[in-house]
């Protein structure tokens, strides 16, 4: 009988194995020692030292703005009528945004089957859960008590009182907690087994009983595996929704409104795609720095770089639709309304913020149709800074510009952001920068037992099928 | 390499659930003061003097108003003078150890301060004199108040309790000339009583529940 190698022939039999996602000259060995070696030292780099306190510096300045701000009042921020929500909206956005990413990267690409997100599933998902807490933090702070908070949930309580579930705040509330629950599931579930391998090479008790301790008892048995891959598989089709709700949600808070600028369809999928964008930028922009101090080129390839890139390509564009869509509909809806607030931000006060926005998100991620550009990490850190700095200005041109002029030019006013807004958004970073310094340091970034798993399935397994062995 | 934890790790590991599970029922049930045990439901105050309603209410036949004398004009139904209290203890009771604090406060003219046991928190505007207006009885808010030697709290004064009676006040309101009346009983036919008492004492139930009846 004809072999499947001699029916097509031996090209098209090549080209169905698997692409290699990892370069260089690596064995099972080499590929746990590289990634546990980052953890598994008692040195401490005066790069990561610096780093780390750059991040605790801001994290202070956080602290001192939460504490002056629940003493004083959120007055503290520039909001007030008729702009309410301010900067602490718009970085929650941002933030919320931002955290897309690494549930697209685990969840979607993983019931897609698409083997290449395994080198950076753990990067971006660590990202997902620190940009989740920097964004829970601004309606947290936002609501003024942040002591009385649990009063959002509906639960049976003295007062007799329920949320009022109509409003999208609400959902919002659901929405974000389902999103940083299931994401540390996902994340901790992956861990499980690399801390397992943790365990077994630490040297001092202490160490020992605290990887122990998280490793909850994994051997590696073949029951073990069976439970992990079934469970695995079960979060990442729990976090795949995520994906679309969060975000969609998020935009209800201002789709269900009547405000023009704010009262659109094309918000929900304008939205998810705007927080992909943002999250694939933020990935880019601190991947790129972080695989060349740690040398992880041969696990994070230039092939993943090229395709986040392509990525953040494609969502830009949709953006940029929605952008093209906005000021269409505008014209379209035959509303004077509609077309004031279009013309309010192209030619309003916050004009230069609005061209801004077109030049960050809708003109510089046009360079990334050249490959060459696309694998220039310079060239494709500082794009993906831009367009963290255009997400950033959509949010701005959504919010505040939408609030300060509506119907009633009696009620139009002016927002400025004050200094403790500004030192808010600096002090989330510093939460941001402190976590995932932690991270790099602390948990082994790739995860291993996946890596390994692909080398199998790249090289093993390849090399016995291709030989017919089997 | 030996191992890192005995085989006991293993019923540690799984009994550390359920102590959390415990842990946390105690920290909600504790913590978000919901048991009669931290509102401190039942449990008399320290007052000047052991003043009994059980006595001057059920055995003496005392009407609450002969002590708490704006109860049905102004929001606060008042506490009585000494005088008040010299009405009888002028007469009886004079050399009682237990009525020195009365006799101190007639000699000198400073008030007993007696310590408050209903208390309304200050961001609700409560009034007593629309509740008697509108049949609510002082039993109704206040529990069995003729069956108490030493004053208690019978009910905790939380919104959800409030609400009850503001969403649904045809099942609580009595006659009104039955409000002061401690051995009142409930009658068969109340749900049919209730609503034409709320129709005849001109009760608007549709915003009895808004926000602003009672935070102003």
């Amino acid at each position: 009988m004809q072999t499947l190698e001699e029916k097509i022939g031996k090209h098209e039999s090549d080209a169905m194995l698997p692409e290699p996602m990892i370069d260089g000259e690596h064995d099972y060995g080499s590929i746990t020692s590289k990634i546990d070696s980052i953890v598994l030292t008692n040195k401490f780099a005066p790069g990561w030292i610096f780093a780390l306190m750059l991040g605790m510096g801001a994290l202070g300045v956080m602290v001192l703005t939460l504490a002056f701000l629940v003493f004083v009042g959120i007055g503290l921020w520039g909001v007030n009528i008729p702009v309410g929500w301010g900067f602490d909206i718009i970085n929650f956005v941002w933030w919320i945004g931002i955290g897309h990413a690494g549930t697209l990267i685990s969840a979607i690409l993983l019931l897609m089957r698409q083997r290449w997100r395994t080198s950076i599933n753990r990067l971006a998902e660590t990202m997902t859960l620190f940009a989740v807490m920097c964004a829970g933090l601004f309606p947290l702070f936002h609501t003024g008590r942040p002591w009385v908070a649990y009063w959002l949930f509906p639960y049976p309580n003295a007062l007799g009182l329920s949320p009022q579930f109509r409003s999208p705040l609400v959902w919002d509330v659901f929405a974000v907690s389902t999103y940083l629950t299931v994401s540390a599931l996902f994340w901790y579930m992956g861990l499980i087994p690399d801390i397992a391998g943790l365990r077994d090479k630490v040297k001092s008790r202490v160490m020992q009983v605290t990887t122990g301790m998280l490793a909850m008892g994994w051997r590696g048995s073949v029951a073990h595996w069976h439970r992990y891959e079934s469970a695995y598989l079960l979060l990442a089709g729990l976090s795949t929704p995520l994906v679309v709700s969060v975000h969609s949600i998020v935009s209800f808070d201002f789709a269900v409104s009547i405000l023009p600028g704010w009262h659109a369809t094309i918000f929900p999928p304008y939205f998810v795609a705007g927080a992909v964008y943002a999250g694939f930028a933020m990935v880019l922009n601190f991947v790129i720095p972080i695989r060349k101090w740690y040398n992880l080129e041969s696990f994070i390839t230039d092939k993943h770089m090229d395709w986040m890139a392509k990525i953040m390509l494609t969502t830009g564009l949709i953006v940029f639709y929605g952008y093209v869509m906005e000021a269409f509909y505008a014209w379209y809806s035959g509303n004077i309304y509609e077309w004031y607030m279009m013309y309010n931000r192209a030619f309003g006060p916050y004009m230069y913020l609005y061209w801004a926005l077109i030049f960050c998100n809708g003109l510089v991620p046009q360079f990334l149709w050249s490959k060459k550009i696309r694998l220039n990490m310079l060239w494709l850190w500082i794009i993906s800074l831009i367009v963290g700095v255009g997400m950033w200005l959509e949010r701005f041109v959504i919010v505040p510009v939408s609030l300060h002029r509506d119907f009633m030019p009696s009620s139009w006013g002016i927002y400025n952001p004050t200094f403790w807004d500004i030192s808010m958004f600096v002090g989330t970073f510093g939460l941001f920068i402190t976590g995932m310094v932690l991270y790099f340091r602390f948990v082994p970034m790739i995860p291993v037992a996946e890596m390994k798993h692909q080398w199998h399935q790249e090289h093993d397994e390849a090399h016995a099928s291709a030989g017919g062995g089997h | 390499m030996p191992q890192i934890f005995s085989r006991s790790a293993n019923i540690y590991s799984k009994a550390s659930i359920g102590i959390a599970g415990l842990v946390l029922v105690a920290v909600i049930l504790i913590g978000g003061n919901v048991t009669p045990y931290t509102h401190r439901l039942r449990v008399a105050l320290d007052q000047p003097a052991p003043f009994s309603h059980k006595h001057h209410v059920a055995e003496l036949g005392i009407d609450c108003r002969y002590c708490h004398t704006t109860v049905e004009k102004s929001p606060f139904a008042g506490i009585p003078a000494t005088e008040t209290c010299y009405t009888c203890h002028s007469q009886i009771w004079t050399n009682s150890p237990l009525l020195l604090p009365v006799r101190e406060s007639m000699a000198t003219g400073a008030p007993i301060e007696w310590n408050r046991v209903a208390n309304a928190p200050a961001f609700v505007y409560f009034d007593h004199s629309i509740h008697i207006a509108k049949g609510v009885s002082c039993y109704t808010c206040h529990g069995p108040v003729d069956e108490m030697n030493l004053t208690y709290k019978e009910f905790a004064l939380e919104m959800l309790w409030c609400l009850d009676c503001h969403r649904n006040p045809e099942a609580f309101i009595r006659p009104k000339e039955e409000i002061y009346n401690p051995a009142y009983k409930v009658p068969k036919e109340h749900a049919a009583l209730g609503r034409q008492l709320v129709e005849k004492y001109g009760i608007q139930k549709e915003q009895l529940s808004d926000c602003w009846v009672c935070h102003r």
